[in-house]
């Protein structure tokens, strides 16, 4: 990947990882954990992937985005302001009430494809989404994101047995394996190893990448590109709570807000990182 | 109704979503490998390239149809009640209700006159279930020439639909060159001043022959069908309330959150009067030929003529 490029994504990925914890801090709520393990990803998709445009979301030919991991929707969100869908400031209101920002994905947010939340559904929507672009010949991919805990959900395999059956090469879903889930490691709570495995077995190309290097990002998605014939999983090995030290690989922040003092030691280290990046 | 035509309303499904095609391009049809049973597959065989088979999946069968309705596209998602309302309840009221999509759920094999297969394949929740998703519109038809107008309606409106259909051939009753469908409009099929039977789908035929047996015995019942359940047409059935006095629910459905709860929720609000409920008690159906279950659950005339006399005295 090109240095400049490589490094404005960095830094943008940065400015998506503080609208996480921003987000959340004012919410006193959400999962900052899962969102953080996804930023590199969701900045990779929206600032260098897809083909969407801020000024007219609803075009037709977009490319689409499903969350099925809904609940990592700070990320989204953060991405979908970053990207210019909707001002940064309705950050500060994530999951207020009469906000724009509901807690999870809404189909009514601009830049948002599907309403999600429910683990196991948004994969089946991105198969629809996918299934309809073949119909109408239309060139449009659709993404979609799961958990590495989301994929127990029994939906999951119904659709990856859909898409297969149906050729869907016009789909790619990123399983985000970061190894934890609510109740804690997912190779103890109920677990879905071996994941890449499962999804050749269902017929999908299988491709493994490190979630938080933008070069090897690119490998994949370049690998992706090149898949006919049946859909592609991408396996990305990611770090729950990326970028901000204490949270990384910890569980407790599945789903717990920052409080004050946690968000200023967040923010000023993620401002370091920036700061290092802009220099 | 003896010398009628008669006409399961699921024939009727599969033959609309034929005739209608040509006109929709956007329609696509859904199954979950009942496609023979829930007549889809007259859809499939005269355009294979519009009919999807998802296997038995039916949660992602409905995920399937909310991407599909994101992206333009009309699908009829078509299974059994049970696994339509029942096992993908969730991923209607998520992936479909909550964004508003506008897909239409083919829901077949409603209700006891499933017959034979018994218990766990006789969906008497479904209404219920359904009423309960913001949004969502229900249409129960009574015959061939309803139901072939109620997925004409639901094509038109943007939006989710759900569609029952039963398993049973039904008295076709309606005149096909003369019948009106309007979406969320009662229709009064015979006037009476005593009491008011307000009926749906298989059992509107019943209820117009219960009136019947009535107004010999010298009781004049007016005879209400409610195809669409949701949004009920409140303002005809607090008229009823007000004009009759009484009110008798009859419905292929669990007494519990279906037709006969929607009418009681609705005239107490205006005219709170006596409304009483015949439809599957709160118990589980069981295998038998589906016109004898249908007896022995007492979703026929003769329970709705002695229904109706002891509401009459309630008054």
């Amino acid at each position: 990947m090109d240095v400049t490029v490589k490094k404005n994504l960095m830094k943008t990925a940065c400015k998506v990882r503080m609208g996480v914890i921003e987000g959340t801090f004012n919410a006193k709520s959400g999962h900052p954990g899962g969102s953080l393990s996804i930023s590199d990803l969701l900045t990779y998709l929206y600032f260098a992937k897809l083909n969407v445009d801020p000024k007219n979301p609803d075009f037709e030919d977009r490319d689409r985005f499903v969350l099925s991991k809904g609940h990592t929707a700070p990320a989204l969100y953060s991405v979908l302001a970053q990207r210019g869908f909707f001002p940064e400031e309705e950050l500060k209101s994530l999951r207020h009430i009469d906000a724009l920002l509901q807690g999870h994905p809404c189909i009514h947010i601009p830049g948002v494809d599907m309403s999600s939340g429910s683990l196991g559904q948004g994969i089946s929507a991105a198969c629809g989404m996918a299934l309809s672009g073949k119909l109408s010949s239309k060139d449009y991919k659709v993404y979609t994101v799961l958990g590495d805990g989301e994929i127990e959900e029994g939906q999951v395999w119904e659709a990856a047995m859909f898409a297969a059956h149906y050729g869907l090469d016009n789909l790619v879903a990123i399983v985000d394996n970061n190894g934890l889930q609510i109740d804690g490691k997912i190779t103890e709570v109920c677990s879905p190893e071996p994941i890449t495995d499962k999804f050749a077995a269902f017929g999908w190309h299988v491709i493994t990448m490190d979630a938080h290097d933008f070069d090897d990002i690119e490998r994949a998605f370049n690998e992706a590109e090149k898949i006919s014939g049946k859909p592609v999983a991408i396996i990305q090995k990611s770090v729950k709570g990326k970028g901000v030290s204490f949270m990384e690989n910890q569980v407790s922040w599945h789903g717990t807000a920052p409080n004050k003092e946690q968000y200023d030691t967040a923010m000023a280290e993620l401002s370091q990182q920036l700061k290092e990046l802009e220099d | 109704m003896a010398d009628m035509i008669k006409k399961a309303t699921r024939e009727s499904y599969g033959e609309a979503l034929v005739e209608l095609a040509d006109k929709y391009e956007n329609m696509v049809v859904l199954d979950a490998d009942l496609a023979a049973a829930t007549k889809t597959g007259v859809f499939k065989k005269a355009y294979p390239d519009r009919f999807f088979d998802c296997g038995i999946a039916e949660a992602n069968m409905m995920g399937v149809a909310a991407g599909l309705a994101a992206t333009g596209k009309i699908p009829f998602a078509s299974t059994f009640a049970m696994f339509a309302a029942g096992r993908a309840y969730e991923i209607v009221r998520n992936s479909i209700g909550y964004p508003h999509l506008n897909v239409k759920i083919g829901a077949t094999h409603a209700g006891i006159s499933v017959g034979e297969d018994g218990a766990t394949h006789q969906c008497n929740e479904d209404i219920a279930l359904m009423r309960t998703i913001p949004g969502m519109t229900i249409i129960n038809p009574a015959d061939d020439v309803e139901a072939k107008a109620a997925v004409k309606a639901a094509l038109e409106i943007d939006g989710p639909v759900y569609l029952r259909f039963g398993r049973l051939a039904a008295p076709v009753f309606n005149n096909a060159d003369t019948y009106k469908f309007e979406l969320g409009k009662g229709i009064t099929i015979k006037d009476g001043s005593d009491v008011t039977i307000v009926a749906t789908g298989l059992m509107v035929s019943e209820a117009i022959e219960a009136a019947n047996q009535l107004e010999a015995d010298g009781i004049s019942a007016r005879v209400i069908n409610i195809h669409t359940i949701k949004p009920l047409d409140k303002e005809l059935i607090c008229k009823c309330a007000k004009e009759t006095g009484v009110i008798v629910t009859v419905e292929e459905h669990s007494v519990i959150g279906g037709l006969g709860s929607a009418v009681s929720e609705a005239v107490t609000e205006c005219c709170p009067v006596p409304v009483i409920k015949v439809g599957v008690n709160d118990e589980f159906g069981c295998s038998g030929p589906a016109v004898e279950l249908l007896k022995k659950f007492g979703l026929c005339a003769s329970n709705i003529v002695e229904k109706t006399k002891e509401a009459v005295k309630l008054k």
